[in-house]
This record gives C-alpha cells, sequence and structure tokens, in this order.
C-alpha cells in the first residue's frame, strides 16, 4: 500500500472548482435540451456522461485530493452527475414520448379490415341442439344410450307393444330392410323411433334405468317443406319402483323450463300408443307468445298460430306389456317414457322455415348455428 | 269422424249457449282429439226461401243456354207478385219446387245479392245450387230440386239445415267406438256430466228361424251375423232433405234410399251395415275364407283377386262381398230413379267381423273403406241387432217397405271381459289421490261395472274392446279427471356417469372440425350403386356389398350406404352449384354393410325376457353399422384478402383432417403412400392405426382421382377424408400421461438430407426420431428441396430442425451433435439418407 499523497494543492485541480462543475453540469444540461432526437441524446450522453466526459475526469480527480476536501468535491461532483443524469432521463422520456406519437402513428392500421382468411366452421344444429337437451338430462343423472339405425323388428316394434298387425308396420310408413328372398323376411327395418334404444336399455341396463335416447330415424314420407323420411328424435325412458304420471309431467316441464325459460310449462292431452298407457300427447306453452295471442287477434302469433301451445310430441306411462317384455316386474315397476323430433323443435326455436335446409347442407344455413345452440 | 253439433245435441242435452267451440274444449281435455270445428253457413243472410218455378223462357243467342224464370216464393218477396229470376242451370222444370235466394241476402263466402241486369233481363235474386250455399256435393250437379212437397216461401235455411257447426275429430286408433254419434255423444254426455239418450237401445225382436238363411263357416271370422228382410221399397222413395244434410255434413255423399239409410245407421251407431237386393242373392248368404284365385267386383267396381285369408260374404254362386271391406257389384242395390230395376226387396246385414282379419284384407286390396276403418278399430258386438233394426224401421219409414218377420241371428255368446284391478291403481299411476269412489265412479261412466272394494272386478262394456288391462282403465279414472289437473313432480334417479368416452369422442370430433372450417351437413344414407363405378372402386370392393331396402323411396337409390363420400359429396355439389365454391364440410354417421351369412331376425315373445341367446341372435342378424367420419374440401382453404394470397384446399388438408381425428381420439395415425378407388393414385394417404397390437387400415384421405372428380361433376381438385372412426377410437387413449418438463436450455440443430424422392418424409423422421435417441425432444420438418441439378435426379433434401434437451443438465455442444450424428447414421442406414453437404 502506497503512502497517502500530501504533496497537493486544492486550488490547483481546475477541474475541481465549483466553478468549472457547474460549467460542466450546465453544458451537459443544455446538450441534453438541445438534443432533437433519440440518437442526438444519446451522442450528447456519451459526450457528457461516457468515460471520457469533463465530469468523468473530474471525478477521476477527486483521488487526488487531500482526505478533508475528498468529501466536499465529491459531494460537488456527485449532485452534478445526479443532476445530469435527471436531465437525461428527462429529456429522453419527453423524445420517446415524441417518437411514440409519431412513429405508432404512422404504423396505425384499419383494424375493421376482415380477416376471414379461414371462414369458420360450424356443426349442424340438429346436432347440437339435440346434444344440448341431451346435457340438461345427464345433469339430472340421466344417461346417453344409442343404438343401432337398422334395427330388428322385434327391437323396433314388437317390445314395444306393436303387434304384427299395426298399420305403422306397413311399408307404407317403415322401411324394410331387403332379406335374402328379396322381401321382407330379414326382420330387420329402419328403426321408425329410437325406442327400440329404450328396450335395449332396460334389458341391458340394472335398474332403475334413467336413459335419454337420441339418434337418427326412419319413416317412408317424401321431404317437402315440412316432412323428411330421415329425422333425429330425443326419447327418454325412466323406470324406477313408484314412477308416476306427475313424475313424467314435472320431468317434461324442466326440460321445457331448461330450454325455453323459469316461465314455461307443458300440457297433456289423452292419446293413445301401443307403447304406453296411460298415453298424452304433449304440448309446450308458446315460448313466444305465452299464450297472450289466444283470442287475441291484434298480437297474433306466428309460431303457435295463435293456439298458445306448440304441440312437442308423445308420451305415457310405459305400458306395462313393455316392461314384461323387458323382464321387468310391472307389479313393482313402473316407467314413464317421451319422445319428440328435434326438427320440429328446431324449427320453431330458430324459426326455420323449411325443412329441406336442414337436409341439403347448405353451409349458408349451418355456420350461423356455430357449435353450440 | 266429423260431428254435426245439431246431430250431437240429439242424445245429450246440452246447454244451449254452448258452441262447438266450448264442445271441443271439452272433448280436447277428455282426451278426443277435435281438430277443427267448422261453422257452416257463418256468413249465409236470407231471405233464402222455397219457391215454386211458373214459366221458363229460354234465352237465345248467347254463349250457353240461359233461362228466364218466373218463380212463386209465396208472400217472401212481400208482394206475392212471382219472382223474375235469370238462371244458367236446366235440371229443373216447371213447377219443380228450388231454393230461391231474394235481393239483400248474403250467400257462404259474403256474396252479396242484388236485383242486377244480366242478359238482358233484370234478375231479382237467383236460384240455388247446393255449392253456392255450402251443402257439399249432393249428386244432383246443379240446382237444388226440392220434394214436391215442400211448402212455397217457407225459409229455406231452416228447411235445409244450413247453419251448424260441424266437429272434426282425429280418432285414435283404439277407439273405435267414437267413429259414431253414439260414442261422441257418451264421451260428451260424461264430459258434462249430462245423461246420455243411447240410440242403440231399441226394441229388438228375437232371432227365429225364418229369416234370411245365413251360414257362418269361419266363426272365429265372423262372430257375429244379423240378417232383416224389408219388401217393397217404394221405387221412387228418396231420402229426406234432413238424412240427406246430416250425410252431408258428416262428409258423405248421398247416394240412394237404402244406401243412404245404412250409411246414416253406421254414422249415428257404428255399426257398418250393408244392403242387399235381395232378388240378386242366390241362396244362402253365408261367411267363410276366399279360396285361392277367387275374384270380386267389388262396388267401385274395380275386379280384385282374392286371398285365401280374405273373409268374404258369398252366395250359391260365390263371394257377394269382401267381408267387412266393400260389397261386391253383383248384389248391388239398384239406384233410385232408374224405376224399371229398381230394388224393391232388400237383405240388412249387421255383422261382427274379425278386427285383425279385416285390417288385413283392407292393406292387402289398399282397400280402406267406412266400414273397414271401423273394425279395423273395433266395433261393439253387441249394437248389431239394433243397428239392423234401425235401418228396417227407417226403410219402412221412409220407403214404404214391410218388415219381414223373419230375424236371422246368429252370434257366440258374448263373452265379458273383465279386469281385476286395485281400486288405488289409478292413484299410483298417476301419483293422485283419487280415491275409491272417484275412480268407481269414473269407471262406470265409461260404462263400466265395477265390484269390489279394495280390488275392484271390472266389466268392460261390449263397445270399449280397448279396455283390457289395469292401466286401460286407470287411463280412463285420469284422463276423465284431467290431465291438466296432474301435478308436477320430479324423480331423484340415482347420480349419473356423464357421457362415455365414445360420446365424448363424437362431440370431440364434431368440434375439432367445425373448429378447423369444416361445417357439418346431414345426409341421407340412400345410394343408388352406380355410385361404386363414378367412384371408381374395383368390382369386388368390400364396400359394394350394400344392405338394400325393400322399399326405397326412390328405385334410383334403393341401398344402405358403406360410406359417407357419396351423400358429402352431393352436398359439396350442391353447395358449389349454389355459388359456394370454397368448401369444407363434414359428416359423422353410421354405415352400413351386411353380414356374410344372413339369417333373418326372429320375432321373440313379449310375454318375458328373451333369452340372453335369442337377444344375442337378433344382433348378429343387424347389419354391421360402424360410425365414420369424413371430410370433403374444393376451392380455397385459405382465402385471398388484402393480407396476401390464398392457398386452395389440397391433399394435405385432407390428411391434416385425418389426423385430427385421430389426435382428438388419443390415437397414433400411421400414414402410408395409399391407393384406393376415389383418390389420385399418387395423392392418396393410407390411414392406418394399431388396434390392439394389429395394424388396421381405418381409412384414406387425398386428393379424388380425377376421372372420380369427373363422373361425380365435382370441382377440380376436390379432396376427401374418410375414416373408421369406431376403429380410431379403439385405437385411441383418452388417459394422455403427462411429460416431464425439462427446464434446462434446449439445444437445436438442424439437418437437410438428401433421400430418393420415393422415401416417404415419415420413414426419414422415424429413422431421425429412433436414432437420436432419448435426448431428442422434437423434430420438426422445415424445408423439402428438390432441384435435380444440384441434389441429382430423383432426390430431394429434407430439412429437419432437431430440438435436444435433457432432464437433468445443460446439455453440451458436443453432447447435441452426437446425438445428431447417431440420428443421423440410422436416416443413412435406414432410408440412405446422405448429409447434404
Amino acid at each position: 500500500m502506497s503512502a497517502p499523497n500530501k504533496s497537493y494543492d486544492p486550488v490547483e485541480v481546475e477541474a475541481l472548482k465549483p466553478e468549472e462543475i457547474e460549467r460542466m453540469r450546465d453544458e451537459a444540461l443544455a446538450a441534453f435540451a438541445a438534443a432533437d432526437s433519440l440518437d442526438a441524446l444519446q451522442e450528447a450522453k456519451v459526450a457528457h456522461t461516457g468515460g471520457a466526459s469533463p465530469l468523468a475526469l473530474a471525478n477521476r480527480e477527486i483521488g487526488a485530493l487531500p482526505p478533508q476536501a475528498k468529501a466536499e468535491a465529491g459531494k460537488r461532483v456527485g449532485m452534478a452527475r445526479g443532476a445530469v443524469s435527471k436531465a437525461f432521463a428527462a429529456r429522453q422520456a419527453e423524445l420517446e414520448a415524441e417518437r411514440d406519437a409519431r412513429v405508432l402513428v404512422e404504423e396505425a392500421v384499419d383494424v375493421t379490415l376482415p380477416h376471414d382468411r379461414v371462414p369458420a366452421g360450424a356443426r349442424h344444429p340438429l346436432t347440437t341442439l339435440s346434444e344440448r337437451i341431451e346435457d340438461i338430462f345427464v345433469a339430472m343423472g340421466y344417461e346417453v344410450a344409442e343404438g343401432p339405425e337398422a334395427e330388428a323388428e322385434w327391437f323396433n316394434f314388437d317390445a314395444l307393444n306393436i303387434g304384427p298387425d299395426h298399420p305403422a308396420r306397413g311399408e307404407a310408413d317403415t322401411f324394410f330392410v331387403e332379406g335374402p328372398r328379396g322381401g321382407t323376411e330379414s326382420g330387420v327395418v329402419l328403426r321408425t323411433h329410437t325406442s327400440p334404444v329404450q328396450i335395449r336399455s332396460a334389458l341391458s341396463r340394472e335398474l332403475p334405468v334413467y336413459v335419454i335416447c337420441p339418434g337418427r330415424v326412419y319413416r317412408t314420407d317424401e321431404l317437402d317443406a315440412t316432412h323428411t323420411p330421415v329425422f333425429h328424435q330425443v326419447e327418454l325412458l325412466a323406470v324406477d319402483e313408484g314412477l308416476t304420471m306427475a313424475d313424467l309431467k314435472g320431468t317434461l316441464d324442466h326440460m321445457v323450463q331448461s330450454l325455453f325459460g323459469a316461465e314455461m310449462k307443458t300440457r297433456l292431452r289423452p292419446n293413445f300408443f301401443p307403447f304406453t298407457e296411460p298415453s298424452a300427447e304433449m304440448d309446450m306453452l308458446c315460448y313466444v307468445c305465452k299464450g297472450a295471442s289466444v283470442g287475441n287477434p291484434d298480437r297474433p302469433c306466428r309460431t303457435c298460430s295463435s293456439e298458445g301451445w306448440i304441440e312437442l310430441g308423445g308420451c305415457g306411462m310405459v305400458n306395462p306389456r313393455v316392461l314384461t317384455a323387458c323382464g321387468i316386474d310391472p307389479e313393482k315397476y313402473s316407467g314413464f317414457a317421451f319422445g319428440f323430433g328435434i326438427e320440429r323443435m328446431l324449427m320453431f326455436r330458430h324459426n326455420v322455415e323449411d325443412m329441406r335446409d336442414m337436409v341439403e347442407g347448405d353451409v349458408r344455413f349451418t355456420r350461423p348455428f356455430g357449435m353450440e345452440i | 269422424m266429423r260431428v254435426p253439433l245439431s246431430w250431437l245435441r240429439e242424445y245429450v242435452d246440452l246447454p244451449a249457449t254452448e258452441t262447438g267451440r266450448d264442445v271441443q274444449a271439452k272433448l280436447i281435455s277428455a282426451g278426443l282429439e277435435v281438430e277443427t270445428v267448422e261453422h257452416l253457413g257463418a256468413d249465409l243472410k236470407g231471405p233464402l226461401v222455397v219457391g215454386r218455378v211458373l214459366t221458363i223462357e229460354e234465352l237465345e243467342g248467347f254463349k250457353k243456354p240461359i233461362r228466364f224464370c218466373t218463380v212463386d216464393v209465396g208472400q217472401a218477396n212481400g208482394t206475392g207478385e212471382p219472382q223474375e229470376i235469370v238462371c244458367g242451370a236446366r235440371n229443373f222444370a216447371v213447377g219443380d219446387k228450388v231454393v230461391v235466394v231474394l235481393p239483400g241476402a248474403t250467400l257462404p263466402g259474403g256474396f252479396s245479392i242484388s236485383a242486377r241486369k244480366t242478359y238482358g233481363k233484370v234478375s231479382h235474386g237467383m236460384i240455388c245450387s247446393g255449392d253456392e250455399l255450402g251443402m257439399g256435393d249432393d249428386g244432383s250437379h246443379g240446382i237444388i230440386v226440392l220434394p214436391p212437397e215442400t211448402e212455397v216461401g217457407k225459409d229455406a235455411i231452416e228447411l235445409l239445415e244450413l247453419v251448424d257447426e260441424v266437429l272434426d275429430i282425429a280418432v285414435t286408433a283404439n277407439r273405435g267406438d267414437c267413429l259414431s254419434l253414439r260414442g261422441v255423444a257418451r264421451e260428451t254426455a260424461v264430459a258434462y256430466g249430462l245423461p246420455l239418450r243411447d240410440p242403440a237401445l231399441l226394441d229388438v225382436p228375437g232371432p227365429n228361424a225364418y229369416g234370411y238363411p245365413v251360414k257362418i263357416s269361419d266363426p272365429a271370422g265372423c262372430d257375429r251375423f244379423t240378417a232383416r228382410t224389408v219388401t217393397g221399397l217404394s221405387a221412387e222413395a228418396r231420402s229426406p232433405i234432413w238424412l240427406q244434410r246430416r250425410l252431408q255434413k258428416v262428409g258423405m255423399r248421398p247416394i240412394s234410399l237404402a244406401v243412404d239409410v245404412t250409411n246414416y245407421v253406421m254414422t249415428e251407431l257404428g255399426q257398418p251395415l250393408h244392403a242387399y237386393d235381395r232378388g240378386l242373392v242366390q241362396g244362402t248368404i253365408g261367411v267363410r275364407r276366399a279360396e285361392e284365385g277367387e275374384r270380386i267386383v267389388t262396388l267401385d267396381g274395380v275386379e280384385r283377386k282374392l286371398h285365401a285369408e280374405d273373409l268374404v260374404v258369398t252366395d250359391d254362386r260365390g263371394p257377394i262381398g269382401l267381408a267387412g271391406v266393400m260389397g261386391g257389384a253383383n248384389t248391388e242395390i239398384a239406384d233410385h230413379g232408374d224405376t224399371e230395376k229398381a230394388t224393391s226387396d232388400v237383405v240388412i246385414e249387421a255383422a261382427h267381423f274379425d278386427q285383425v282379419s279385416i285390417a288385413r284384407t283392407a292393406r292387402r286390396h289398399k282397400l280402406s273403406s267406412e266400414a273397414s276403418r271401423r273394425f279395423e278399430r273395433g266395433v261393439d258386438p253387441q249394437a248389431a241387432a239394433a243397428a239392423a233394426q234401425r235401418t228396417v224401421d227407417l226403410l219402412v219409414l221412409l220407403a214404404g217397405g214391410t218388415a219381414e218377420s223373419g230375424v236371422t241371428e246368429i252370434s257366440a255368446p258374448p263373452v265379458p271381459h273383465t279386469i281385476t284391478v286395485a281400486a288405488d291403481h289409478p292413484d299410483k299411476v298417476a301419483g293422485v289421490a283419487y280415491g275409491r269412489e272417484t275412480v268407481v265412479r269414473r269407471l262406470q261412466e265409461v260404462g263400466c261395472d265395477v265390484y269390489g272394494q279394495d280390488e275392484l272386478i271390472v266389466t268392460v262394456p261390449s263397445w270399449r274392446p280397448d279396455l283390457t288391462d289395469p292401466n286401460d282403465l286407470a287411463e280412463e279414472v285420469i284422463r276423465l279427471e284431467g290431465y291438466e289437473n296432474l301435478p308436477s313432480t320430479l324423480p331423484r334417479p340415482p347420480a349419473g356417469r356423464g357421457l362415455t368416452s365414445r360420446q365424448r369422442l363424437h362431440r370431440r370430433v364434431g368440434r375439432a372440425l367445425a373448429g378447423a372450417g369444416y361445417v357439418e351437413a346431414l345426409n341421407y344414407p340412400f345410394l343408388g350403386e352406380q355410385v361404386f363405378d363414378q367412384l371408381g372402386l374395383d368390382a369386388d370392393d368390400p364396400a359394394r356389398r350394400v344392405v338394400k331396402l325393400v322399399n326405397p323411396l326412390s328405385d334410383e337409390e334403393p341401398a344402405l350406404r358403406t360410406s359417407l363420400l357419396p351423400g358429402l359429396l352431393g352436398a359439396l355439389r350442391r353447395n358449389d352449384g349454389r355459388g359456394a365454391h370454397d368448401l369444407a364440410l363434414f359428416e359423422t354417421g353410421l354405415v352400413f354393410h351386411p353380414r356374410d351369412e344372413q339369417r333373418p331376425a326372429a320375432v321373440l315373445p313379449v310375454d318375458r325376457r328373451p333369452g340372453e341367446d335369442d337377444l344375442a341372435a337378433l344382433d348378429a342378424a343387424l347389419p354391421d353399422q360402424p360410425r365414420h367420419v369424413a371430410v370433403v374440401l374444393a376451392g380455397a382453404r385459405e382465402q385471398a384478402g388484402w393480407w396476401g394470397r390464398g392457398r386452395p384446399a389440397d391433399w394435405a388438408d385432407a390428411v391434416e383432417a385425418a389426423r385430427l381425428v385421430a389426435r382428438e381420439a388419443g390415437a397414433e395415425l400411421i400414414l402410408r403412400k395409399g391407393q384406393y378407388g376415389p383418390w389420385h393414385p399418387g395423392r392418396c394417404a393410407e390411414l392406418i392405426v394399431v388396434v390392439d397390437g394389429t395394424e388396421r387400415v381405418v381409412g384414406h384421405a387425398g386428393e379424388l382421382h380425377p376421372r372420380v372428380v369427373k363422373a361425380l361433376g365435382l370441382p377440380a381438385r376436390t379432396c376427401a377424408t374418410e375414416l373408421d372412426l369406431d376403429a380410431v377410437e379403439r385405437a385411441g387413449d383418452d388417459t394422455p400421461q403427462a411429460p416431464g418438463i425439462s427446464t434446462f436450455p434446449v439445444a437445436t440443430q438442424d439437418v437437410a438430407l438428401v433421400v430418393d424422392a420415393f422415401v416417404p418424409a415419415a420413414d426419414v423422421e422415424a429413422a431421425l426420431r429412433d436414432g437420436a435417441g432419448e435426448l431428442l425432444e422434437s423434430i420438426r420438418l422445415f424445408d423439402v428441396y428438390d432441384n435435380a441439378e444440384q441434389l441429382g435426379e430423383g432426390r430431394r433434401s429434407l430439412a429437419y430442425a432437431l430440438r435436444f434437451r435433457a432432464g437433468d443438465r445443460t446439455l453440451t455442444v458436443d453432447e447435441a451433435s452426437a446425438a445428431r450424428d447417431a440420428a443421423v447414421a440410422l436416416a443413412g442406414e435406414r432410408v440412405g439418407a446422405v448429409l447434404r453437404s
């Protein structure tokens, strides 16, 4: 370690004179103020704060001062450097703000330009409406059951108490799969409803059974504005101890409330189906006019033709004969079932005017429905 | 079933203020589907009166013959002077009684009548036809000529019962009883809590030995046959106005008195009747099954070849009627007006035929008649004698006939149907506490005899053959108590397991494809086999084996699809034709493959659960029905726009769709160069998955063959993918495992390898992967280059970015390079790749 330098004279150190330091500081401040761009500012920064700048050199001189002078000189230089650095930051912020204001404006784009590079896809609303209904029941504890579309007559008819002479079993209503001899002896039809899935569920699942059966079904109608030979149904089957028609009604009410709003309800009208007894036709309150159009010619309702109710489908208590065919004791268990067409619901829920629109696969029809409805 | 309210009131004393709409609401609530209420004569306004034609002057010189008439309308015109009327009809003569509408009146349709000049004369009103009065067809095709005894000046609105309401009821298949006024009246009486005047409650003479001889050879097909004879019918007798009007209102055309009477009684009581001209029946009337090859000409003039199961009514010659469906022409009643051959003696048949037999015959001969419709749905066997009596009474009354005292009645002893049911069964079905008293009262109201306390012994009425089970009785109680009064409760199902993984996959695939820009189309599964030629399938392609329909909607499309492509390509073409050219469509759905060995699906018993073997045999008889997924693309996959150029859809998009489906299923998709029917032989990927350790081809993807594009009229370079989704699902794993994530830095190494052009990139990549070892994190092909000058003919360069990373340390450059060199070395060994210099 060298001995302290005793041979010094503070007065002789020109660069550390207070007025010199002030000058250096003021020159730096002036240079920053004069800088009209970030580049110029950067140059001024190098000139006035860089290693070769007067202030840096002055700072280096401090070490040569006697100890008693060091503190004061250090303080002076430090304050000057602090002021310079602060001024730099301030000027830099100013110039950046100016740049941002100018350059980013120049980079502005028209954000309304379309960007349909890959047009959106969509799922068919019949698929998504069916799923929506399935989900309502899945949330209640039901499970979704599926089955074949080419189905044995026994499943499609006999087990459902639709006897061999029932008119619906004729070729006028039902598509028959050709047997080896070219006739209907195959015993196989295109299912006319998803009820055979109910039978399959009742046969294969443990009791109690709560299932929802969506799917494609077939009837020999020509395609027109209100008919299609291939359509979609959702059916429900519940078999448990002590199920009643009131349970059926409550389940229907819950479904239409989930789909159409809390104030919705259903209405049952007596009807006849072989597979249910008692049977009913089910209507739902018109979700548009809520019945206000009935007898009110000033407020006609297109959706329900001013009837106040919209026909939904058929329902009833599972005919005990059907339970018997599935090996379920009708003395102990009872069940309810309903079914309706998805096409029809899509038509009145989404104002589809022509059945053919749902069939033809026109992308203009399907796209607006997106991923879910 | 059309029910005039005026007629219904004959059996039930409905309050006078009750409208058709009111009755409709009551009956709907009780379970009869009253579809419409028609207001007859709603806007009809008089004066409409009976007139007598005094003079007829034929006006000449017009395009059609015109008559200028004077008609006596009594005091109806206020003056008593003859009314001058111009008329274009010709079916009347001087002295005829006609219906005259006078100025100031309004006819149906809002047609106002005033005196007006026509054909050079002033016509003060009109002589009316049935059409103009909204009466329906009366068979005359002209103006109405009333019976001569009709009083001149009388109000014709009342006389012709022109103002009425008609309920139109859609009767369900189980309620044959409601295909009659009697049945509807009974429902109405119960709905209103009013007494019923049962029109079938008639005094009927008992059977005796001297009625018309009848022999029933098939008592199962015909358990009751009543025959009555009426002689000396007046040739001039015509159906009175009231009878004609009622028939018209229920939708029938008046024909002749005897026929009208049988139709009237059938409508009233629900019992189909037939009147034979006794002079034309030879010998004993019989009922038997037809003999194979027998023929009959039915009343509609059609000659029908009979089937051995058809029930026929016969005389000594052979069939004279298709029992319960339609009579034969050979014993038809002669029309009135033809007094020469007019029928004077008739034999009335009121019989009860087997429901199923009639239904089959009607279907077999495609002949649905008023009679067969009723027999199919169930007719009250006990009403036959009353119906015969009612017919006899009307013929005696209206045609001046004489009822012969002989009464033939062949009938099996009636077996009343009895059901034992717990008194609280309806309560349990409904979820409502009705109580025994209500249950018993409601059952009695529908005509049941009820005995017992907690357990009821219920004998159902003869007119309700549909009531067979306890639940049928429950329904009667619940519907009469009102379905609208059922409470709304929710059952509590056990906890469910949510969607199955297969169901979730189906949804996921749909969402993923839609997310990638595909639009779902749901096409019919019907196709014609010529499409397989258009798709270029080999003659022995398994997809050509189809399931066919016996009764397809179109003979051109008799088969079920074995591929989704025909339908989906049809939708593509349709969209293209409608001006949408940039298309990406998808479909998921079942396809149908016949079993190798076709066995019919048996009809199993329904009185118990079938055995497991029987159920398995049913499933084995069904076609194989796997779920497929397919996409088709044409036009631009990426649109051109302000951002730059577009990109046409190509084979790679189709292959990517397959990858996407496999990814959703968690299945590893193996791609090979493929060659299959519809696809371009150089641009077809064979899609393979591994199911249970075995590779399985599950579909194809790529650009379609130009020949297929042409044959199907598709846009150029249409691309397509089809996959067996069920097989992909089986190859999948829906519980992916989390990889270890290393936070050490990555070491990237790029390599360009030159290989023969026919070497698939997938093979090069596989070799690099295997060679690089465990340190390889990912590999990506970033360039393909095939300059013959630099690389040599038939060679190409594949450039890969390899990313290496270790889980426990920062890799050194040497480690990464060593791994890369190992990768290149293995690629060289396996596919002859050399590092591009």
